[in-house]
């Protein structure tokens, strides 16, 4: 637009406000002031920044928009941005979820405030850069240089156990990668370039597209997590400070998804079709069992992060299912859950800050002192379960509808998780919410501040709002999944006429 | 004006909901009273237009999901099948907003309370206007929604939460096969729309598709799919459990929801499916049998409940059962005219119930009431007019409309149609014993209550009685004003193809031609109930505790309601928990970390540990060492190396 490096602005304005906390030098009181409203500054003004191109998107066309592009290490590797219909909205959803973050640690930090903002910062950057890479080793630069602020947010400001789950979350995640890491040198040999558009256009062969699936998937699927690597998630989550959660669940877990739909669906059409029935099996495993296992969970963020699991199942089942609903769905659960269970962990965190437990036992009865608090519980827990009217519906509704077309033990089977949900969501309600106010502890508990008022609004407004009119979410990634979902069928119908059976000609590909 | 009428409700409720604290409890009451009143009076003039002007129309409210080819708008589709709908609802739920004003005047959350009434009246209308499926979804979630909050209103109530959550999920298994059969019918005709549904089914009627890996014929699985939402939401035999339950909640949610409005709603939805469930007699044969189950399992549970609203809720649960026969015997009209009449008697017994409540300070156990006609008179007549009603007595709402499902389930081709018959007769017998049971055991007899209760036993504000006159008024003429236009000689004109019946379908014409002894059997039930209550329970009282203790196992039997509780909490409640816990400790813990990181992480530990062993420092432990590697080495070398 007009000549303006729209995306890097974006990019690394959050970068620049890491810069110049980092120039803060006062009282440790002034210092954390400063910084804190710093971040709270920057984040908003890269929302606000970040809506333009929400505004001024083409969505009648599947090309990238926006597009900067710079020779880099020597014109092989090249600075190559833009986004489309499929990352776009990824980094409105990160560029909004941030300034809630500043917001919700605004009194739950206290040490080390200056170095916590930074951190947050940075990783700001790193994600949007994620989204926003249309290079290779550009995207697996970001993707993985997100894991260290991460690491530290766990690390530094997490809780009793937070060594064990950064390490864990950290060692995770970097398996994964470093396949993928392999993958990428040997995508880079047998093309020449690391640009994702040409890559896009590119034909891979059959066999070698397995290979790279799967390493592609290793890496993916952790940071999903789809079962059996989602372990990492619940004690990540449990020791993370709020904030750090609702990024973690709200924008590092869509990167998987996001990276589904960028490379693996696109560039090997072949393999996706070949592993499907696997990635189903994976996600209907993981929306009944995660969904079982929430349900006797004693600590809230615990029951939260195993349900994000289960919807993220949903998520992997709607893209692999490959048809215009199921991966729209699929996209639309991603945003939604982004804000959705964003939302959830900063109630858990409203309680938090007050009680210093997560512990379902300690609470109860909070709506007879928290009733606006227990309102907008309310609202995101039915969010959470899938009530028509809320986004949470849309998504899940979509991927069931999309998995019905392919394979309908698969859809029976997910729909369960509708039952499942909502009996673990609205068990941990009653428990929390509802009931007599008995404790003690609790009985002087005050309701929402002002400031975690204006954190959960404007989340409660979005879950309602693109519940009953998500059409300006459809309509971006309508001409994106479409094109996507065609090309997709093209190339696998054309392998189908080639190569006679799918089957053993891909796993052929092992034998080399 | 259609669109006031769904949308004042929802109106009234963001404004009690929203501000309720700030604008105070009488605007509140104000705000949601008066948007269900002018609500329910352009309800009479929508029923004027489209019934009998024959003017039915479809209005573009929004674009909701649009997504490749599936589309979904936000639509209000008013044909007669609505316009019936939309009187019941919003006429009930106008006037039991009204009896809350007073039933919950000692209530400190009432402007949650009214909020909360006007949601689900909000939800129940974009049900019943939807003209897609997926905003049939949205009302039949959200009426879900509004039942879950007012069943576990006093929120202080572990029973009340408990029931509350019950009917959320036990609602929600009918969900599950409402969504597949969504998805099915996506799958197979590539549209959610009614119109386009409809005009597609016949070219399919019998083909067959793959599902679940076998093939089944296409129109009869979806129709079973839809019913099994149907089913939860209507509580039929197997999915009721929640519904006894629900009567945790207060009595004008019972009345409105748990009786008159939402539980039909899927009686409505296989009425609004009838171009669909017309071409799949299996699926029929199916409602009609579940259906005659219903009828007569409620009832037998019916007669020995003790809680004056549970043995009400057993018997709305029955009557359900007596529609669904209806609407699986082909004859729809039968179903919503049963549906009609059945919102005014059983809102009425409801209310009355409330009211009796409300005089005996929160009493609900019919055991410590008795002889209360000359305390609250006009209470007594009231019940005595819904009793009358239900129990079919000649000229009354029930005497059309239920005796015209008996009469359809004997008419009918069906091949399970004289055990529907058989059932709904049957029923129609415990109907009339429980029914007069509890006007005996409450109103008749010598007062069990204590004298302290019953000093404060008196007559309920006009608040509370008004609505009750006018429901009364509908229980006793709505059968005899309506049953020509819902099942008679104008039925056509006035359905004007809202109801699809096929060629062959002549039910309704049937109905009207069997043996005198069918037409005369409910009548004879009828009487035999009421002659028998009043033995037991006026003439006799000691014959029912004789029986209860000869019979004891049978009492029992059906005091548990079957055991069907007991056998979920069993099969399903339990072995959830255990599976999730088996799972998490066994699945996540011990073989996905035990096996994976920290499996890991220990091993790497153990090798390392064990490296550092090795270094044990002394000289001669390395020149042992240095020995036999020299040793391996030769050897490898001498043997191996020369080929």
């Amino acid at each position: 637009m007009f000549g303006i490096p729209v995306l890097s602005i974006i990019t690394f304005l959050p970068l620049v406000g890491a810069l110049v906390i980092l120039m803060i030098r006062a009282d440790e009181e002034v210092e954390a002031r400063n910084a804190k409203w710093t971040a709270f500054w920057v984040t908003a003004i890269t929302f606000i920044g970040s809506l333009s191109i929400w505004f001024g998107f083409d969505k009648t066309t599947v090309e990238f928009q926006f597009v900067e592009q710079g020779e880099w290490l020597g014109g092989a590797i090249n600075y190559h941005m833009g986004v489309d219909g499929i990352s776009m909205l990824f980094v409105i959803l990160t560029t909004f979820l941030m300034p809630f973050c500043i917001l919700a640690s605004w009194e739950a930090i206290q040490t080390r405030v200056k170095e916590y903002m930074i951190a947050f910062l940075i990783l700001e950057t790193l994600m949007i850069g994620v989204f926003c890479s249309l290079d290779l080793v550009l995207f697996y630069l970001f993707f993985e240089a997100g894991l260290i602020p991460m690491f530290l947010i766990i690390g530094v400001w997490g809780g009793a156990r937070r060594v064990y789950a950064s390490f864990k979350f950290f060692l995770y995640t970097l398996a994964g990668s470093v396949l993928m890491l392999l993958a990428i040198m040997a995508m880079y040999w047998q093309v020449g370039t690391t640009d994702i558009p040409t890559l896009l256009a590119y034909d891979f062969p059959a066999g070698m597209q397995t290979w790279l699936w799967l390493a592609f998937f290793a890496s993916f699927a952790v940071k999903m997590p789809m079962w059996p690597v989602h372990t990492w998630l619940p004690d990540a989550h449990v020791e993370a400070p709020t904030a750090g959660s609702v990024i973690l669940a709200g924008i590092l877990l869509k990167m998987g998804g996001y990276g589904f739909l960028r490379f693996s669906l696109p560039m090997f059409p072949i393999a996706s079709d070949l592993f499907a029935p696997m990635v189903f099996g994976l996600s209907v495993i993981a929306i009944i069992y995660t969904s079982l296992v929430a349900l006797v969970q004693e600590d809230m963020k615990k029951l939260i992060a195993y349900s994000s699991v289960a919807h993220m199942g949903f998520v992997t089942m709607g893209i692999f299912a490959a048809t215009t609903q199921g991966v729209q769905g699929g996209i639309f659960q991603m945003l939604s859950h982004g804000w959705v269970s964003g939302a959830l962990f900063l109630c858990v965190g409203v309680v938090y800050d007050r009680m210093h437990t997560r512990e379902i036992a300690a609470y109860g009865g909070l709506v007879s002192r928290m009733p606006i608090y227990a309102f907008a519980f309310m609202v995101f827990t039915m969010a959470n379960v899938g009530l028509p009217g809320t986004s949470g519906f849309v998504g899940e509704f979509l991927t069931i509808v999309g998995v019905f077309q392919v394979n309908s033990w698969v859809a029976l089977l997910a729909a369960t998780g509708v039952i499942l949900s909502a009996c673990y969501a609205l068990y941990l309600y009653r428990r929390v919410v509802f009931g007599e106010l008995e404790k003690d502890t609790l009985k002087n508990i005050k309701d929402v501040s002002p400031r975690e008022l204006a954190t959960l609004a404007p989340l409660i407004v979005a879950t309602i709002f693109f519940g009953v009119y998500p059409l300006p979410i459809l309509d971006v990634t309508a001409v994106s999944v479409d094109n996507l979902v065609a090309n997709y069928q093209a190339a696998v119908e054309a392998h189908e006429v080639a190569g006679g059976g799918t089957f053993d000609f891909a796993w052929a590909g092992f034998g080399r | 004006m259609y669109e006031a009428i769904v949308f004042l409700p929802l109106v009234g409720c963001l404004i009690a909901g929203l501000f309720g604290r700030q604008i105070g409890v009488t605007a509140s009451q104000w705000v949601t009273c008066g948007g269900l009143v002018i609500s329910a009076l352009l309800s009479w003039v929508a029923f004027y237009n489209v019934a009998l002007q024959g003017q039915a129309e479809t209005i573009q409210v929004l674009t909701w999901i649009d997504s490749g080819s599936f589309e979904a708008d936000w639509r209000l589709r008013i044909d007669t099948l609505t316009a019936v709908m939309l009187v019941v609802v919003t006429n009930v739920s106008a006037l039991v907003h009204i009896y809350s004003v007073g039933y919950m005047s000692h209530d400190p959350h009432q402007s949650r309370f009214f909020a909360y009434l006007s949601l689900f009246t909000f939800a129940m209308l974009m049900l019943v206007t939807a003209d897609n499926l997926v905003q049939l979804f949205f009302g039949w979630e959200g009426v879900g929604l509004a039942s879950y909050l007012l069943i576990g209103f006093w929120y202080k109530k572990p029973t009340a939460n408990a029931a509350a959550i019950k009917a959320f999920v036990v609602n929600r298994v009918g969900d599950f096969g409402l969504i597949l059969g969504l998805s099915a019918i996506y799958l197979t005709v590539g549209s959610v729309e009614y119109d386009t549904i409809f005009a597609a089914i016949p070219g399919l009627a019998d083909d067959s598709f793959m599902f679940l890996g076998a093939e089944f014929p296409i129109v009869t699985t979806i129709c079973l799919l839809l019913f099994m939402g149907a089913m939860g939401k209507s509580a039929q035999f197997l999915l009721h459990t929640w519904l006894p339950d629900a009567m945790e909640g207060p009595t004008p949610v019972s009345a409105l929801i748990h009786a008159a409005t939402m539980v039909t709603a899927g009686v409505f939805l296989v009425c609004r499916m009838s171009p669909l469930f017309e071409f799949s007699q299996d699926a029929l044969t199916v409602v009609v049998f579940v259906g005659a189950t219903t009828a007569f399992f409620a009832a037998t549970v019916g007669l020995v409940q003790n809680d004056i609203k549970r043995v009400i809720a057993y018997s709305t649960c029955s009557q359900l059962g007596y529609m669904f026969v209806a609407a699986g015997v082909g004859a729809y009209e039968v179903a919503m005219f049963h549906l009609f009449t059945h919102a005014f008697f059983k809102a009425l017994l409801f209310l009355g119930s409330g009211s009796v409540i409300h005089a005996m300070s929160d009493e609900q156990d019919m055991r410590k009431m008795g002889g209360l006609y000359k305390f609250v008179p006009v209470t007594w007549v009231m019940m005595l007019i819904g009793t009358l009603a239900l129990t079919g007595f000649p000229l009354t709402a029930g005497y059309f409309s239920k005796d015209a499902v008996i009469e359809a389930a004997f008419a009918a081709q069906n091949p399970v149609h004289m055990y529907a018959f058989w059932a709904t007769v049957v029923a129609a017998l415990f109907t009339s014993f429980y029914s007069w049971r509890l006007i005996f055991m409450t109103f008749h007899g010598k007062s069990r209550a204590s004298n302290e209760v019953l000093s404060h036993a008196h007559e309920s504000p006009p608040s509370m009685m008004i609505p009750l006159f006018l429901l009364a008024g509908g229980a006793l003429g709505a059968g005899a004003m309506f049953s020509s236009l819902f099942i008679g000689s104008s039925a056509e004109g006035f359905w004007a193809g809202a109801i699809l019946t096929l060629e062959g379908n002549t039910i309704l014409e049937d109905l009207h031609h069997v043996p005198a002894w069918v037409k005369f059997s409910p009548l004879v039930m009828m009487a035999l109930g009421f002659v028998t209550a009043w033995y037991f329970y006026i003439r006799s009282p000691e014959t029912p505790k004789t029986l209860a203790r000869e019979q004891e196992l049978l009492y029992k039997f059906l005091l548990n309601k079957w055991y069907v509780d007991e056998i979920y909490d069993f099969l399903f409640v339990k072995p959830a928990f255990w599976i999730g816990r088996f799972f998490w400790k066994q699945g996540d813990g011990r073989t996905i970390d035990g096996l994976g990181p920290d499996g890991i992480a220990a091993r790497v530990l153990d090798i390392t540990r064990g490296i550092g062993r090795l270094q044990t420092g002394y000289v001669y432990h390395y020149a042992f060492a240095m020995l036999l590697g020299i040793a391996a080495l030769t050897t490898y070398f001498m043997f191996g190396g020369s080929h």
